[in-house]
């Protein structure tokens, strides 16, 4: 049963990854490769138990940290094209 | 019967990342590809560890899967609400219907 859920988080990570290549405007890349995220740790937890190791939960929860970092830097800089700014005192 | 119930809830948590992915796909633009993709975090990835965590039981992998789910219920929704702001911001309009027309999708 855990390689049925796995082979569906990886048909969900195929389809996650057509839309990041497919996507019109660099925000779809960005809002797939969140969801490449989400569904990389998922599928970390689900192998840990198909292979009956799960030290992998540890891997997955560095994992998902990474990400949301990893996706709120991108985001800022697309904000305010600088990683450093301090906030948003112009339009608040 | 635990066994039952967890095989359960992995099917239902990966048939509704299946789906999500396909609204990631199909959807026009970029905010209900949003919708859709929260899709995957909430009910996808909830399932999915609670049916991990039946198989289990009450130990310390339990509490890691808990700390794996308050992780994405916290850090989802901000990811998707920075995206929605940075892509009003850049002066994406959401898609909307005529008024008064029927919609064409």
């Amino acid at each position: 049963m855990f390689a049925a859920a796995a082979l569906a988080l990886l048909v969900t990570l195929a389809l996650t990854l057509a839309r990041a290549l497919a996507g019109p405007t660099i925000l779809d890349r960005l809002l797939a490769a969140n969801t490449v995220g989400t569904i990389v740790l998922l599928l970390l937890a689900v192998i840990g138990f198909l292979t009956g190791r799960p030290d992998f939960l540890d891997l997955a929860i560095v994992y998902g940290l990474l990400n949301v970092v990893g996706t709120i830097a991108v985001l800022k800089f697309f904000r305010y094209g600088d990683l450093g700014a301090p906030g948003e005192e112009e339009d608040a | 019967m635990i066994d039952a119930a967890s095989w359960l809830c992995l099917g239902l948590g990966g048939l509704a990342c299946v789906i999500g992915a396909l609204g990631l796909l199909r959807m026009p633009d970029l905010f209900t590809r949003m919708h859709a993709a929260s899709l995957i975090d909430t009910v996808g990835a909830g399932f999915v560890l609670l049916g991990l965590a039946l198989q289990a039981g009450p130990t310390l992998v339990s509490v890691k899967l808990a700390i794996i789910w308050l992780l994405i219920f916290f850090t989802s929704p901000t990811a998707t609400h920075a995206l929605a702001r940075a892509a009003l911001y850049r002066g994406v309009k959401p898609l909307l219907a005529e008024e008064g027309a029927p919609s064409k999708r």
